[in-house]
C-alpha cells in the first residue's frame, strides 16, 4: 500500500535519513522501532510531506506522492498522530475534531465521522465544548487520534502515541490502534515501547542512525537476539 | 494565542443536526449579546441628532478605527500573521481613489475598482515573499514594516500624487451630501464609517464561521499541525492577507474624502500603522467585539483626555501617544487577552467552558 525506497532526507548538510526503504502492505500494523534520533520521526513527516526528501521515491498505491505537498498527501488519505499530539489548544474539543475534517476527501462524511469519532472516545463528547489545552494527556491522545480519523484516512502513522501517558492510558490507546486495525486501518507505529509495539505489529523496521538496519515480522524481531539486546534490555 | 469568548463567533454547532459549521447564524448568540447589539446600533445610528459637531468628529475617528482595527484582526486575530504596516493599504486605497478623482474626475466607488486590487496585490506580493521563503514571526512583522516604508518614499517623490507637498482634493461649503462622489457634511462620512464598519462585522464573522475561517485558526493555533490536518497553509495565509489588504484600503477611501488632504510622510508613518493595531490589540485580539470595543475605549478616553487638558489650560504634545501607551501597558499586565474577553465573561456571553 506504502513503499519507500531509498529515502535520503537531510536537515541541513546533516543526514537523518540514508536509503530508507520501507513497505507497509494493506491492513498491516508496521512498527518502526529505534533509539532516539535514529530517524524515526524524519520518516514520518517525510512521507506525510512536511519534509521534502533528497532523494529516493514514497509511493502510495499507485500514486508516487515523492515531494508533494502535505495537504494533498493528508487528502490521498495517509493521516498522521503526530508526536507531542498537536492539538489546537485554544479551539474547544469539538473545532478540534472539525479541523481534521477540512481535507476535501472526508469533508461530505464529517457529520458521520463525528460521531463516530465520539462513540470510539465517549470521553470527547463530555468535553465538546472544553478547550482542547484543558484536556488531560490521555484525553489529549484520544483527541488526536479522532481529529486523525474525521480525515477518513486509510491508513494512519502514529508517532509515540504512548509518549508521557500514564501505564493503563498506554494501554487503552494500543488497544484502540489494534481495534481501528480490525475494522481495516493499515497503520504505521513508531513506539519508544519497544516490546508492545512489536507484539502488536505484524511487520516491524529497525532504524539505526538513519538506516534500516533490521526488518522482518513483528514477533520474528521480537526473538531476534540482536533486538533483545538492544531494545529490551534481555 | 488569544482565547476565544467571542458570544457572536461560530460556536460548535451541536454537530450532526442541521449544519456542521455554523455561519450567520444568530440563533447561537445569547439573548443578552443579541439586545445589546441592537442598543449599541440603535444608539450609534440616533447619534447624529443628539451630538454637537465635535462629538460627531470623535465618533467618526472611533468607527475608523473600529473599522480599521477589525480588518487588521482578520490577518493577525484570525489567521496569526502579524502586520505592522498597515498603513500600507490605507496609503494606497486612499491615494489611489483621491488621485483618480483629482486627474480624471473618477468617482471614489469607481475608483475601489482600481484602489482595491492594488491594494490586494500589493498584500500578495508581501505574501509571497514571506510565505513562500519561510519569513514568520518577527521578521514577517518587520517585512511589512519595509513596505510601508517604501511606500512612504516613494509616495513622497511622486509627482502624479503631489509628491511632498501633497494632494489636495477640492473643498467648498456643502449644503447637500453627494453620497456618489462623496462631498458633503460629516454627516455623511458618519453614516458612511458606520455602514462600513458594521458590513466589516458582519463579514468577518461569516469569514470567521467559514471553512477558511477554520483554517485561519488552525494555522494561528499551530501551523505544524494545521499542515497535518491537511490544511494548504500557504493558500491560507494568503488568503488573510489579501482579504486584510483589500479591506483596510476602503478606509483609505474614506480617509480621503474625509480629511480632504494626503501627505505620503504621514499617510504611510508607521505610528499610522501602529494606531490602527492598538484598538484590536487592547480590546482583544482574534475576537470580533475586541476591535470595535478597543476603538471605543481608547480614542473615546483619549480625545477626553485632550478635551481635559485644553478645559484646564496644559498643552501637552504627544500627550495622547503616551497616553496609549500607558492603556497598552494596563491591558498586557492586567488582561492580556483584552478587555473584551473581560467583559463577556462579566456579561455573561461566554460561550465556553
Amino acid at each position: 500500500m506504502l513503499t519507500v525506497e531509498d529515502l535520503d532526507v537531510f536537515y541541513g548538510d546533516a543526514q537523518a535519513l540514508d536509503a530508507v526503504n520501507l513497505s507497509v502492505p494493506e491492513g498491516a500494523i508496521v512498527a518502526i522501532v529505534g533509539a532516539n534520533g535514529a530517524g524515526k520521526t524524519t520518516l514520518i513527516r517525510a512521507i506525510a510531506g512536511m519534509l521534502r526528501p533528497a532523494r529516493g521515491r514514497i509511493r502510495f498505491r499507485e500514486t508516487d506522492i515523492t515531494g508533494w505537498p502535505s495537504y494533498r498527501i493528508c487528502n490521498l488519505g495517509i493521516g498522521q498522530v503526530a508526536e507531542g499530539r498537536q492539538l489546537f489548544p485554544t479551539l474547544t474539543v469539538a473545532e478540534n475534531l472539525q479541523m481534521g475534517a477540512m481535507v476535501p476527501r472526508a469533508y461530505a462524511h464529517r457529520v458521520r465521522n463525528y460521531e463516530r469519532a465520539l462513540t470510539l472516545f465517549p470521553i470527547l463528547k463530555e468535553r465538546a465544548r472544553q478547550a482542547a489545552g484543558t484536556l488531560s494527556g490521555g484525553e489529549q491522545q484520544m483527541l488526536a487520534i479522532g481529529r486523525c480519523l474525521m480525515g477518513a484516512p486509510d491508513l494512519v502513522m502514529f508517532d509515540e502515541p504512548s509518549l508521557g501517558l500514564a501505564p493503563a492510558i498506554v494501554h487503552e490507546v494500543l488497544k484502540t490502534i489494534r481495534e481501528l486495525n480490525r475494522e481495516g486501518l493499515t497503520c504505521v507505529l513508531v513506539e519508544q515501547n519497544v516490546a508492545v509495539s512489536l507484539k502488536i505489529a505484524t511487520h516491524a523496521y529497525v532504524l539505526e542512525n538513519g538506516r534500516t538496519t533490521l526488518s522482518g515480522a513483528g514477533d520474528a524481531l521480537l526473538a531476534d537476539d540482536r533486538v533483545r539486546k538492544a531494545y529490551l534490555g534481555l | 494565542m488569544t482565547r476565544q469568548v467571542d458570544a457572536l463567533q461560530a460556536k460548535p454547532a451541536p454537530l450532526g443536526r442541521s449544519r456542521f459549521l455554523s455561519t450567520l447564524n444568530l440563533a447561537n448568540i445569547p439573548r443578552r449579546g443579541l439586545i445589546l447589539l441592537a442598543v449599541l446600533l440603535a444608539l450609534l445610528i440616533a447619534a447624529p441628532a443628539f451630538t454637537s459637531d465635535y462629538l460627531l468628529s470623535i465618533l467618526i475617528l472611533i468607527l475608523y478605527f473600529a473599522y480599521t482595527g477589525q480588518a487588521w484582526n482578520v490577518m493577525m486575530g484570525f489567521a496569526g500573521q502579524l502586520s505592522l504596516g498597515h498603513a500600507l493599504y490605507v496609503g494606497i486605497g486612499a491615494y489611489m481613489t483621491a488621485a483618480l478623482f483629482i486627474h480624471f474626475g473618477t468617482p471614489p466607488w469607481i475608483g475601489l475598482l482600481v484602489s482595491v486590487p492594488i491594494a490586494m496585490a500589493a498584500g500578495a506580493v508581501i505574501g509571497f515573499l514571506a510565505f513562500r521563503f519561510r519569513v514568520a514571526g518577527t521578521y514577517f512583522a518587520i517585512l511589512t514594516i519595509a513596505f510601508a516604508e517604501f511606500a512612504r518614499i516613494g509616495f513622497d517623490h511622486w509627482d502624479w500624487v503631489g509628491a511632498s507637498s501633497g494632494l489636495f482634493l477640492p473643498v467648498a461649503t456643502y449644503t447637500q451630501n453627494d453620497l456618489w462622489h462623496l462631498r458633503g457634511r460629516p454627516i455623511m462620512f458618519y453614516y458612511l464609517i458606520l455602514a462600513m464598519t458594521v458590513l466589516a462585522f458582519l463579514l468577518c464573522r461569516w469569514l470567521l464561521g467559514s471553512r477558511l475561517g477554520y483554517f485561519w485558526q488552525a494555522v494561528r493555533e499551530d501551523e505544524d499541525a494545521a499542515r497535518a490536518v491537511g490544511i494548504a497553509t500557504f493558500r491560507t495565509k494568503m488568503a488573510a492577507v489579501v482579504i486584510s489588504a483589500g479591506l483596510t484600503s476602503f478606509a483609505g477611501m474614506f480617509y480621503a474624502f474625509y480629511y480632504n488632504n494626503l501627505f505620503g510622510e504621514q499617510v504611510f508613518s508607521i505610528g499610522r500603522s501602529i494606531e490602527i493595531i492598538l484598538g484590536p490589540l487592547i480590546g482583544g485580539v482574534g475576537t470580533l467585539f475586541g476591535p470595535v470595543l478597543g476603538a471605543f475605549l481608547l480614542t473615546g478616553l483619549a480625545e477626553t483626555l485632550t478635551e481635559i487638558l485644553g478645559l484646564i489650560g496644559v498643552d501637552l504634545p504627544g500627550a495622547k501617544q503616551v497616553f496609549y501607551g500607558f492603556c497598552l501597558l494596563l491591558v498586557v499586565m492586567v488582561m492580556p487577552e483584552g478587555v473584551w474577553p473581560w467583559v463577556a465573561r462579566k456579561l455573561g456571553l461566554e460561550t465556553r467552558q
